[in-house]
């Protein structure tokens, strides 16, 4: 009960996180029923390529939030979260994989159908297991966790921190993407995950399925932000700040830096394994390009424009950046990167603190200016 | 006959090896200050690139004493607090708190909750957090992560922080970003910091720089209301302030103890006045 009660209390506090609820539920009711209920002649009618389309911005939105709690909190500059992404991916598409059954180009009931291309008689080991569904679940949120308390942990306890810490998160992600580009690595190669059928029994081409995906991952963004609020707004919260703005400081009152720094980390790593789960049954596939350095950059710009150590600005930005990249890559396909990279610049020159911290500036001059 | 010398080696009662003498263990609040000394500082070498920063220095600090450290610049006063908040290690010697805790052996952390505080030269605070966060960090409580993330401020604990905001003069200034303070001001919040942390020992390196003459005195009050129960360890530069707190005073001189005594004996020294004083 006294959990309820925090929650209560959190988002009474919490003026900008009552209109992210207000504004997902509102999404997670009129999306589907738009999409749903409306006939699809009407002007009103969603299609569900656009309902994929707002799923696949939410898990970006909840993995902005993730880099933003170890970034904009704690001042840990990861450039390389997308490697947990793209393992939540993984592991989805593994359990997605198995689900295909005899239902291949090859028919094989064994093997998937790459395993059979390569002449594979046998399931590898690390395949087991992903029959089951929790299994999957339980390895969604473990493998990212695991690799984030072995990285953090050798990178915290030797003190690497900025600029060394950035590059190492880097080639991270880097050496993933150049390991599950091999064949032999047992993860379909270049071609990745693909040709999924059906999730718990429910077929992935169906309009239902895609409309309870997409709720899902709205309730995934606002469980993720309550957990960051909570955390933020807690004395954990204070402490990493605390380390980020004077980190001897905060050992010599007494603080285990690595263990917060630590997991921070890990729970940052595990909410972008999760968004990386929810991500790969909208868009049906998973390779290695998502483990590709760009991807975790293009992340950091993400959050950089929307301001960073706001929580919401990560969500805000991840959506913006994310509309103008649909609208500016199918009107305008050769402007898109200038666009990112001049998008980059404006805010590092003139927005430090992000769209938001635009907001906040100007609501506080516009308050100014009335009290005068 | 070379293998029974080495046997007997290892078998000579008055040996202790390094793995077996634990006296490394850690037991907070159980500072052993039977013997007087709360701090041993035993023939420490500390050099960087071939600069002998401290050379041979032996220092103690009795418990519940305020003590003066002076000395010219590059004297090894800050790299001596170095070592005893472990920021730096020795090359050789040892240093110990209490009888039972080998500070060279104990991470930075481990020796703040161990009872030892230290307020920097340059007043290092929280800048983002308000003044009441920044004391609120300093606590003494279990700084583990787990009792972090469930953490709720007591009413003992809420009054105790604004004790300490009316005796550093800041209570107005509470919820107020310690960024925004004035030199002064940071210097305060950071004594205040380890009166909520509330040390066995504190480490003050030069506390009243930069501060205006009424500042320095409340300073001075301050300090000296502390040592009874804390033992203190002031470095300053300022003469009067020393003049105004110091029982017992320390001159370092090339990472060395050139004189030790009370202020009037310091100051008669002629090797003191030529080092230090005279100039």
């Amino acid at each position: 009960m006294s959990f309820i009660n925090t929650l209560i209390k959190l988002i009474e506090q919490d003026r900008v996180g009552r209109y992210l609820f207000s504004a997902l539920l509102a999404i997670a009711i009129m999306v589907p029923v738009l999409n749903l209920l409306v006939p699809e002649g009407s002007s009103l009618h969603l299609s569900t390529y656009v309902v994929t389309l707002l799923g696949k911005y939410l898990c970006y939105a909840l993995l902005a939030l993730a880099l933003d709690l170890v970034w904009g909190y704690g001042g840990i500059l990861s450039l390389g979260h997308g490697v947990f992404f793209a393992l939540g991916g993984y592991a989805m598409g593994m359990y997605m994989m198995r689900q295909i059954g005899s239902r291949g180009v090859y028919g094989n009931p064994e093997l998937p159908d790459f395993m059979v291309f390569l002449n594979w008689h046998e399931l590898p080991w690390y395949w087991f297991g992903f029959d089951h569904f929790w299994f999957a679940v339980l390895m969604i949120v473990l493998i990212p966790g695991l690799l984030a308390f072995v990285f953090g942990w050798l990178a915290f306890r030797s003190r690497v921190t900025g600029v060394y810490l950035s590059i190492i998160t880097q080639a991270l992600t880097f050496a993933f993407m150049l390991a599950f580009f091999r064949n032999e690595m047992g993860f379909g190669g270049n071609n990745g995950l693909t040709d999924f059928k059906d999730i718990l029994g429910f077929e992935l081409q169906h309009g239902g399925t895609r409309n309870v995906l997409f709720v899902l991952s709205a309730l995934a963004l606002a469980a993720g932000y309550l957990l960051c609020r909570y955390i933020v707004n807690s004395k954990f919260g204070r402490v990493v700040v605390a380390i980020r703005d004077a980190e001897a400081r905060t050992r010599f009152i007494g603080y285990k830096v690595e263990s917060y720094k630590l997991w921070l980390f890990i729970i940052s790593a595990v909410m972008a394994g999760i968004a990386g789960a929810l991500y790969v049954p909208q868009v049906g596939i998973i390779n290695p390009g998502e483990f590709s350095p760009l991807n975790s950059i293009e992340l950091v710009v993400w959050v950089a424009v929307g301001g960073r150590g706001t929580l919401f600005g990560a969500i805000v930005g991840a959506l913006l950046v994310n509309f103008a990249k649909t609208f500016f890559t199918g009107a305008l396909p050769e402007v898109w990167l200038f666009a990112l990279g001049g998008m980059f610049i404006v805010v590092t020159l003139f927005l430090p603190r992000g769209l938001v911290g635009l907001y906040q500036q100007s609501r506080e001059k516009y308050l100014a200016g009335r009290a005068a | 006959m070379k293998a029974l010398e080495q046997l007997r080696e290892t078998m000579r009662r008055d040996r202790v090896f390094d793995f077996m003498a634990g006296s490394h263990l850690v037991h907070p609040g159980e500072i052993d200050t039977r013997h007087g000394p709360i701090l041993y500082v035993e023939n420490v070498n500390v050099s960087f690139d071939g600069f002998k920063a401290l050379n041979d220095l032996t220092l103690y600090i009795d418990d519940g004493e305020l003590r003066c450290i002076i000395g010219p610049n590059g004297a090894g006063k800050t790299t001596m607090m170095d070592v005893i908040t472990g920021k730096t290690r020795p090359d050789s010697g040892t240093v110990f708190f209490g009888q039972t805790m080998d500070l060279t052996r104990m991470t930075e952390y481990e020796i703040a909750s161990s009872g030892i505080g230290r307020k920097f030269q340059k007043p290092t605070i929280f800048p983002e957090h308000t003044v009441f966060e920044n004391l609120e960090l300093a606590m003494h409580m279990d700084k583990g992560v787990w009792s972090s993330l469930q953490f709720r401020l007591s009413g003992e604990q809420k009054d105790r922080i604004e004790e300490v905001m009316q005796t550093i003069n800041l209570l107005a200034q509470c919820h107020t970003a310690a960024g925004l303070l004035s030199h002064g001001q940071k210097q305060w919040l950071e004594i205040g910091m380890l009166l909520t942390q509330s040390p066995r020992l504190l480490l003050v390196d030069e506390p009243v720089a930069g501060m205006t003459h009424q500042e320095i005195e409340h300073t001075a009050e301050l300090l000296t209301g502390l040592a009874g129960k804390h033992s203190v360890v002031v470095v300053e530069h300022d003469m009067d302030f020393i003049r105004s707190i110091a029982k017992k005073v320390t001159v370092l001189h090339e990472g060395h103890v050139l004189a030790e005594g009370d202020m009037e004996a310091i100051q008669n020294d002629p090797r003191v006045i030529e080092v230090y004083l005279g100039e």
